[in-house]
């Protein structure tokens, strides 16, 4: 045994999730094969994070999300900087932190990985919002490649059918444009194929984020972060497949044994918008030290929150209406009533909502639907002003009082 | 009163001008927050479409809904809807463009205590026939809907007259701001501004009837006016509910000769055939006309349009005027300035909010642009 193994804390050891070590490995992997797609000839294209990417997949092209290395960016602390470049070009500090960074990253290779690949071309799903749509023209202009737009309709009060016949009309213009770009044909069986493992994949990990429901919750909102980014990028591959597998396997055992993440859980919490990804640690270590735990999220179900909506046997359809109703890209009525599930289902004592200024559509509202959930089902709420990647929007010292306060409160 | 006189008037106090319309016409009011909103289809229900352009007075109610990093349109709309002030609407229209406003719609729905409220869910790109499909779908629930809502039929005729109206209402705004870039000391700044705002809060057929009497007014001794000496500006971006702009910037010897403004062009351009389905023929009117920077059509046709209007209008500075947090404008502003460097035109950038900046501040500002052109 190594010294360093003789100095950890046994206790602290047992709580650690081991799968970690195998993501940090395929996310790794991931991102070499993506930054070498020029030597081994493959196609890479930019996908945003709530986008279709099962037709990437089979049709074998590399799929590379600005999003996910947004939060890359974010939990290395080097948003500053690439916002501030990006705000030097003339982009409004206002505007998206995933964004800002990305176009700063995009001028100066710069980041924790030293940019991104370059894009073959461009694919936008608008059902997270319309800012990508804006910031994937500004990407079409930069590196001068097709954009493909995949237009999903917001639900208010419903989906007509109108709606649906448009998202399947755009889901076979999706596959014409990956033909012409691609300069092959769809291969339909092995598009089935990557269609059951996506379902297979969402289920799993659907299943690791219902492990949060057991008193003491194995994981927290926190970990579901963390273990977030195959379910976004590596979609529909058998690699993630095995690897939700897995973690949910861990997350069982963790359950049988007795085994929390947060060592005295007393106070379960519900985490609602994106992480502030470079300070996941602090708030984790900040909620935990009142025994409180966020046992779920509204943000890392929305992938498989849709899965009531695919039928495997006829995946491409049915996908092209579920990527329309996740989370976002629909209304607060309907909004309240995932989180009245939630709430119920992980039995959770508070809810915490981030107000993230890089993110009007799950933002804005917020104010109301706090206000229901505190006068319907008598749940304290906190809102805690911040952004998921610009740290000048994190007052330190004002969120800490906040959240002491209101672990006071649910105390009393 | 004299056409002028009565549309400053209505643009000075277009709530005053509603609520005394409202009982004199037994007409509903709707109000609606762009210009993707099918005003023919309000005006052949019988309605007055009505632009709600956010209050520029203080903000109290609003923020219990809205935080701090929301436009000062949303947020000013909802505030005067939750203090009262837009009592006389009947109902509300949302077509879908920013995230905001697809938001606004939500709170606006769940606390603005209207009889009535509608979503247009239109499509975001408006470039393949998949979207123009859907786009008459919505726009014939959105008839549908109306019919609903108000309790009226709207007959395939009736929206055939009210396309009629709002093409000479697009044609006269049209021809007017032609006299304006060619002749520009004809008509104040802030008459300009006067007739666009009241242009879209008055009921259509009596705003027909003003505009074709100044446009008699106007076209007699067209030849007054030709020469101020001042520089020929295009102001870009969203919507402009400050007439104080229009005059700093005459006071600073520039002449506002045209624009790219949802509360300018962006309004009256196009028109929609007058035979045919008129659903569809709405619909083309809005896949053919230049976009808000909120829906797609392809990625450089703004860029283009904007460069094609500098030419066409011999534009000598363009002021960018954004609102704060407005964010299809802001990703669009480093290209669009992009494009006026290639061209060589300069520009200036104003961000603004409810309340404009000191009136020192703003002045110099545009002088030190107007002096550099």
């Amino acid at each position: 045994m190594s010294d360093s193994s003789k100095r950890t804390d046994p206790e602290k050891e047992k709580r650690k999730i081991k799968s970690v070590q195998k993501m940090k490995e395929i996310m790794t992997n991931y991102y070499i094969e993506a930054k070498g797609a020029a030597d081994t000839g493959k196609k890479v294209a930019w996908i945003t994070s709530g986008g279709p990417v099962e037709p990437l997949i089979a049709m074998d092209v590399i799929p590379v999300y600005p999003e996910n290395h947004g939060a890359m960016i974010g939990a290395s602390k080097m948003g500053i900087e690439l916002c501030e470049k990006a705000e030097e070009m003339g982009y409004p500090r206002e505007l998206c932190s995933y964004a800002r960074a990305d176009i700063g990253c995009a001028v100066t290779d710069g980041g924790p990985i030293g940019g991104l690949p370059r894009p073959d071309f461009l694919v936008c799903c608008n059902n997270i919002c319309g800012t990508v749509m804006k910031w994937y023209e500004v990407a079409a202009r930069y590196y001068n490649v097709p954009l493909f737009i995949l237009d999903t309709p917001f639900t208010h009060r419903e989906f007509p059918p109108a709606a649906k016949q448009y998202v399947i009309d755009q889901i076979y213009e999706y596959i014409a444009f990956l033909e012409e770009n691609c300069g092959k044909k769809m291969d339909y069986d092995r598009m089935q194929e990557v269609g059951r493992l996506s379902v297979e994949g969402l289920r799993l990990w659907q299943a690791v984020l219902d492990s949060g429901a057991h008193k003491p919750a194995p994981m927290t909102a926190f970990d579901a972060f963390f273990h977030l980014a195959l379910i976004v990028t590596l979609r529909g591959t058998q690699e993630a497949v095995d690897y939700y597998r897995q973690l949910r396997d861990e997350m069982q055992e963790r359950i049988n044994q007795g085994i929390g993440m947060v060592p005295n859980e007393k106070y379960r919490l519900l985490w609602d918008n994106l992480p502030v990804w470079y300070r996941t640690k602090w708030l984790s270590e900040k909620f935990a030290s009142h025994d409180a735990c966020l046992v779920a999220d509204t943000y890392t179900s929305a992938w498989s929150g849709v899965l009531p909506y695919i039928d495997e046997n006829n995946f491409l359809e049915t996908m092209a209406v579920a990527y329309s109703q996740v989370y976002i890209n629909v209304s607060l009525d309907i909004m309240i009533d995932t989180l009245r599930r939630l709430i119920k289902k992980y039995d959770v004592d508070g809810l915490v909502m981030h107000s993230n200024r890089s993110c009007k559509p799950y933002s804005l509202g917020q104010y109301d639907l706090q206000k229901i959930v505190m006068e319907e089902l008598k749940i304290p709420t906190l809102i805690l002003e911040a952004d998921m990647v610009d740290e000048r929007s994190f007052s330190e010292s004002q969120i800490e009082t906040r959240i002491d306060a209101f672990m006071e409160t649910l105390k009393s | 009163m004299e056409p002028l006189e009565k549309l400053s008037a209505v643009a000075h106090d277009p709530f005053a001008y509603a609520q005394a319309i409202q009982p004199a016409l037994e007409k509903p009011v709707i109000g609606y927050f762009c210009s993707y909103t099918p005003e023919e289809m309000l005006t052949a229900a019988g309605a007055v479409p009505f632009r709600i352009f956010g209050t520029r007075g203080d903000i109290s109610l609003a923020d219990a809904h809205l935080q701090s990093y929301c436009c000062s349109l949303v947020r000013g709309g909802l505030e005067d809807v939750l203090k009262g002030r837009l009592s006389f609407l009947k109902g509300a229209v949302f077509p879908h463009t920013c995230d905001s406003i697809q938001r606004l719609s939500d709170i606006w729905r769940l606390n603005a205590g209207l009889d009535t409220h509608f979503d247009l869910v239109l499509p975001v790109k408006l470039t393949t026939q998949s979207a123009r499909t859907y786009m008459i779908s919505v726009l014939n629930t959105f008839r549908a809907e109306l019919e609903q809502g108000l309790n009226v039929s709207i007959s395939d005729e009736a929206l055939h007259q009210a396309i009629y109206t709002h093409n000479c209402i697009r044609d006269r705004l049209g021809r007017i701001y032609r006299l304006k870039s060619q002749n520009p000391g004809k008509l104040a700044a802030a008459d300009m501004y006067a007739i666009m705002k009241a242009a879209m809060v008055m009921d259509r057929a009596e705003l027909l009837e003003h505009l074709d009497a100044l446009w008699a007014d106007l076209s007699a001794g067209a030849s007054e006016g030709a020469s101020t000496g001042r520089k020929r500006i295009l102001m870009s971006g969203g919507i402009c509910n400050h007439p104080d702009i229009y005059h700093f910037i005459e006071e600073a010897g520039g002449d506002v000769v045209w624009d790219d403004l949802c509360t300018g062009t962006r309004y009256f351009e196009g028109s929609v055939e007058e035979t045919g389905d008129p659903v569809e023929a709405i619909a083309d009117r809005y896949l053919d006309r230049m976009v808000c920077p909120a829906k797609h059509m392809g990625v450089t046709a703004r860029g283009e349009h904007l460069k094609q209007l500098v030419r066409t209008h011999r534009i000598d500075g363009v002021i960018f005027l954004f609102l704060k947090f407005c964010d299809p404008h802001g990703f669009d502003y480093p290209y669009l300035k992009e494009c006026m460097d290639q061209a060589g035109v300069p520009t200036l950038l104003l961000e603004v909010e409810e309340q404009l900046p000191g009136e020192g501040q703003f002045r110099t500002r545009f002088e030190t642009f107007i002096d550099m052109l």
